[in-house]
């Protein structure tokens, strides 16, 4: 801010460097928010897993807690693939797809669900997804 | 008292008949392995043409990106 104020000469210049720093100021978080540690570690013994909906589900009977992050983190994708599913297809079609991506994205140790149902530990290979995933 | 020939018919029917008793066991074999003892889950009844899944993955991975912290 204090070198806005040494900046005098010109309203546009000013002007593009409060956009810059405004932009900055709202991209930075978004981009640095990781996952928080509690579900980090709940992914990582496996208590959670990754479903073909595109949804968590539990891989074990779940805690109470485990039960929360996975119950919050559910809604707020839910609301995602709802504003973000794209013009001509449905809020299920946009999760799906996503889930496609999120079972390929999974890291060995962690759990997903296979299209008959059953929870697989993801090593080294390809996980088993759904025929029509891309 | 039988004959060789008689015996030799009779044995013959016998062979025959066995060999469709393991036929017919061998088909319901088959009938078998089709129906499995636990019912097949279908936990993903999910109408969507190809074309659509191929739109939607570049969407896909850029709301991934976008909110990691659910993901």
């Amino acid at each position: 801010m204090t070198m806005m104020k040494s900046i005098k000469h010109g309203k546009p210049t000013a002007l593009a460097l409060v956009a810059v720093a405004v932009t900055a100021a709202i991209a930075t978080p978004s981009a640095m928010a990781q996952r928080n540690p509690a579900y980090e570690a709940a992914r990582a013994a496996g208590q959670v897993g990754e479903q073909p909906d595109g949804y968590l589900g539990y891989a074990s009977s779940p805690t109470p807690a485990v039960r929360a992050i996975v119950d919050d983190i559910n809604i707020k994708r839910k609301a995602a693939y709802t504003s973000g599913a794209p013009q001509g297809s449905t809020v299920e079609q946009f999760a799906f797809v996503t889930g496609c991506n999120l079972i390929a994205k999974t890291k060995p140790g962690e759990k997903y669900k296979a299209p008959d149902g059953s929870w697989k530990t993801r090593d080294g290979g390809a996980p088993v997804r759904d025929s029509r995933c891309p | 008292m039988m004959t060789a020939t008689e015996e030799a018919r009779r044995q013959g029917v016998g062979g025959r008949c066995l060999v469709v008793m393991m036929g017919m066991v061998g088909l319901a074999g088959c009938v078998q392995i089709d129906t499995p003892d636990k019912p097949i889950e279908i936990n993903l009844n999910i109408n969507i043409r190809q074309e659509i899944v191929y739109r939607l993955d570049g969407d896909a991975k850029k709301l991934i990106e976008q909110n990691s912290e659910i993901f």
